[in-house]
């Protein structure tokens, strides 16, 4: 019923061995740089990869049919584990839809708990890749150090969500529960520890000559190259388009505060890269902004224990870490949805990567994955 | 004053007195043969532990610290679980070669050991060649690699031997030129030599500023010479797992570690022992009172303090530094360091022949 | 542009288009065969210009396979969702990998779970299920995975 899987080498009729002097080898699913279990297939010529190509599949899960036997309150919680690395955004994203198709009105103090919490999710994110990234391309100690922030932030969130990783913290309606009291206090002194530690990281990584030259120049990304390979998130912003769903499309409050959109033009890595960096420092602007302005009132409005969305279709987007989350609900009028599709930016994400890495070296492969900031499950969903 | 020599020389006597000078030397050679074999494990223990601290201190982590004080014997017992561990070789490898490969790295390393000045009058071989021998044989080096490398049937492990092999060739003339820069000065191949002429001031100091451009070129093209990072291409586990060893495991793995530990150690000694004046201690010039004190620490203290502060130097670029990639580590060897180390190797024959150093 | 200027001007380009009320976007239904012309036309058009194809899926309404394209425009930032209603049996509809390059990630998974045959699709193989994969797609509602009986 399916067509062969083999690997398609152009000009040749063995499926597993390519052109003389071609070398295909698989980076995956067990390997260091691809952080989980994403299947490369590259075919060399001596260092110069020619082509890339992903196999998926190995952390599949089928949340989407998963979620067809899930009600509207479960859905949101199966989200989680997709992009676990920013699972609040993702979570935000499923609420927002069902919302959307209840028409629920979000009490206010609600929407700035989340909103908060989604910052801090994206700097806690961007931490991550901050590390995992500078480790791929040979640099050990800058985990260790994005670590150190990244700590405080899953104390804050375990503090209110009862949970480090995939918080489950969003309910149709409003968050699950109110904050924590030290809450404020905490998220205070994690500004002032980043603000302060933030300045070491270009001290440490992006100031040196070595970094700047494995990342300049490499894995070139056009912006028409961007747009048309779906790409969201730092990834298009590294290429100097201009996609902030917070900006386009603003979702909860917003449109009411002060941050920049951050666009590199070069579209290299080394862009991609900044832009990230500089988002973290956008993010603590609307941290501070909200942080003492948290209105009274309740955390989550009132909402019926069974929730059926009308028949029709919902679609809702914010932006995660990565890029442009999307969920797009078919209903039939049941209290679980018909058909759930979730657009994850990573999956996006990850078919620029062969048109980027061709006729770039094995050492550029590392670097345009970090900068891509793939998450596994993300991808495979 | 307590020093290494007369350690060795009484030892020399009781054995003259006892037995013939043939029995004499022949135990001579097998206290010797014990020594460096000790010594090499040592080190290996030492430095593995040190890596671990240093990192640790860099990375605003502890290190280990469970086994023994501090942690002490943390390497001691990886070493113990290395031992007891399988020594896997895989299927369709060239077995001869496969496992020929980590004892050919250890071997080259222990050579190294000879020529080494570790105290006064401390030296296994104090041959007229010294300095020739040393990188003769470290070159010795890639042949293991690129053996492990082939012999394994691994994509990884090929692609690592190959880039470890035009990386230690070419890096090779760098690390070349820049000792040469030393001997150009001193006018002898023999480590005593040069040893000696520095005793009224280390080359780095004396020098001018050939010397301190051909210590900075010997370092960088030492580091690697020994695959450390930022130059560990031939490992680099992001892009090869673990480059040449992907498939060696237990003690095969582990002689490979340890050969790559004591090289770091021999290179930095080499550079001690070059450029700053290896077990001699600081002088400077006439000030006899002042080099009458620095005389009172051993000689030994001075080597193995000079040997560490260079290994420190090179583990505190590994822990710092990004990788290179393949074609910028060649483009620096062939690019800039080369040209850099032709043209100072022809200013320090200025310096030398004009007499301007001090 | 406004939901109400789309519309006219997307009548303008395709009459055949049909339009389904519902939704905060335009809903457009087209006619399979029509879809590789009307998407060049989306996309190239100047006052349209949907150059960004941000979700492509399918939705199996048991008696036939819908194709829903969610389109947005960067320049202009309207969007349009574009659905086609293919036979079950035979789902065929044209490729839109050459116009969106993402869509060629995205076809390779509708084909997967779904069997919607993407036609010229420079590479329509499995993309997430494994190798020598035989039997019915995933995703469709009738599927039965004799493996895991576990239902929900």
């Amino acid at each position: 019923m399916y067509r062969n899987t083999d690997i398609i080498n152009e000009g040749s009729q063995s499926p597993s061995f390519g052109e003389a002097g071609d070398l295909v080898i698989n980076v995956g699913p067990q390997h260091p740089a691809t952080h989980g279990v994403l299947h490369l297939v590259i075919t060399l010529n001596g260092e110069t990869i020619k082509k890339v190509e992903p196999h998926l599949g190995y952390i599949h899960r089928s949340i989407e049919k998963m979620c067809e036997s899930l009600t509207y309150r479960q859905f949101i919680y199966v989200t989680s584990r997709m992009d676990y690395l920013s699972s609040h955004i993702n979570n935000h994203a499923c609420a927002l839809c069902v919302e959307k198709g209840m028409q629920i009105e979000v009490p206010e103090r609600a929407q700035v708990i989340r909103v908060l919490m989604d910052e801090l999710t994206r700097i806690a994110s961007h931490e991550l890749w901050w590390g995992a990234m500078a480790m791929d391309i040979g640099a050990f100690t800058p985990f260790f150090h994005a670590f150190r922030e990244r700590e405080t932030i899953n104390e804050i969130m375990e503090d209110t969500c009862g949970a480090r990783l995939t918080m489950n913290y969003m309910v149709p309606g409003g968050v699950m529960a109110d904050i924590h009291p030290e809450f404020q206090k905490k998220v205070k002194g994690f500004i002032t520890l980043f603000k302060s530690k933030v300045d070491e990281y270009a001290e440490l990584l992006t100031g040196n000559i070595i970094f700047k030259n494995r990342m300049k120049d490499v894995g070139v990304l056009s912006k028409e190259d961007a747009i048309s390979f779906g790409c969201t998130g730092p990834v298009a912003r590294g290429s100097g388009v201009s996609c902030d769903i917070r900006k386009w499309y603003p979702y909860e409050i917003y449109d009411k505060l002060d941050f920049e959109e951050i666009i590199e033009t070069a579209g290299d890595s080394l862009a991609r890269y900044m832009v990230r960096l500089r988002e973290m420092k956008q993010s603590v602007r609307i941290i501070e902004q909200l942080i003492d302005n948290i209105p009274e009132g309740d955390f989550q409005a009132k909402t019926k224990a069974v929730l059926k969305l009308p028949k029709g279709e919902f679609y809702s987007r914010v932006e995660t870490a990565r890029g442009e989350f999307g969920v797009y609900i078919v209903s039939e009028g049941a209290t679980t949805p018909y058909r759930i599709k979730f657009r994850s930016p990573g999956f996006s994400n990850l078919s620029a990567l062969d048109h980027m890495a061709r006729g770039s070296k094995l050492g550029d492969l590392v670097a345009m994955m970090g900068t891509l900031d793939l998450v596994i499950p993300d991808i495979d969903r | 004053m307590w020093s290494l020599n007369k350690i060795s020389d009484n030892i020399h006597h009781w054995l003259n007195q006892q037995f013939s000078p043939t029995w004499a030397l022949i135990f001579e050679m097998v206290i010797a043969g014990i020594c460096v074999i000790s010594l090499f494990a040592m080190l290996g223990l030492i430095l593995v532990l040190m890596e671990r601290k240093v990192s640790a201190w860099m990375q605003i982590r502890l290190g280990p610290n469970r086994v023994g004080p501090k942690g002490i014997f943390q390497s001691l017992a990886d070493t113990v679980k290395l031992l007891v561990k399988e020594g896997m070789t895989p299927d369709g490898a060239d077995k001869l070669l496969f496992n020929l490969a980590p004892f050919i790295a250890m071997i080259v390393a222990m050579l190294l050991m000879a020529p080494i000045a570790f105290a006064k009058d401390f030296q296994l071989w104090d041959l007229n060649i010294g300095v020739l021998y040393v990188s003769a044989v470290s070159s010795i080096m890639v042949i293991s690699i690129l053996m492990a490398g082939w012999a394994s049937n691994n994509k990884y492990s090929l692609m690592g031997a190959m880039r470890s092999g035009a990386q230690i060739v070419s890096y090779e003339l760098s690390a070349g030129l820049s000792i040469l820069t030393i001997v150009v000065l001193t006018g002898s191949l023999k480590i005593s030599d040069i040893i000696n002429a520095q005793a009224d001031g280390w080359w780095i100091f004396k020098g001018h500023i050939p010397v301190i451009i051909a210590f900075v070129i010997f370092i960088i093209a030492v580091t690697a010479e020994t695959n450390r990072a930022p130059f560990d291409l031939a490992e680099a586990e992001s892009e090869l797992t673990a480059g040449f060893h992907t498939e060696y495991s237990g003690m095969k793995f582990a002689l490979f570690f340890l050969a790559e530990y004591v090289n770091v150690f021999i290179v930095c000694a080499i550079g001690a022992t070059l450029f700053l004046g290896g077990w001699m201690p600081l002088h400077i010039g006439h000030w006899q009172a002042f080099n009458h004190v620095m005389d009172y620490v051993p000689s030994s203290i001075w080597f193995f303090g000079k040997t560490f502060f260079l290994i420190f130097l090179i583990m505190w670029f590994r822990w710092t530094f990004p990788r290179l990639r393949i074609d910028q580590l060649l483009n620096l060897e062939w690019k800039y360091l080369l040209p850099i180390s032709m043209f100072n190797i022809l200013l320090a024959t200025a310096v030398a022949i004009l007499g301007w150093h001090f | 542009m406004a939901n109400e200027e789309l519309k006219t001007k997307i009548t303008e380009l395709l009459a055949t288009a049909t339009f389904e009320e519902g939704g905060e976007w335009l809903n457009i239904v087209i006619a399979p065969q029509d879809w590789l012309l009307f998407a060049q036309q989306l996309r190239n058009d100047e006052s349209l210009q949907f150059d960004f194809l941000f979700c492509l899926t399918c939705i199996d309404w048991k008696t036939n396979l819908t194709m829903v394209y969610h389109l947005r425009s960067t320049k202009y930032r309207h969007n349009i969702v574009v659905r086609s209603i293919l036979d079950r049996n035979k789902p065929e509809i044209a490729s839109v990998s050459g116009i969106w390059k993402t869509a060629v990630f995205h076809e390779r998974e509708a084909y997967e779970m779904f069997g919607v045959d993407f036609l010229d699709h420079p590479d329509l193989r499995l993309l997430i299920l494994p190798d020598g994969w035989e039997g019915k797609n995933p995703m469709r509602k009738d599927f039965e995975d004799a493996v895991n009986m576990i239902k929900l």
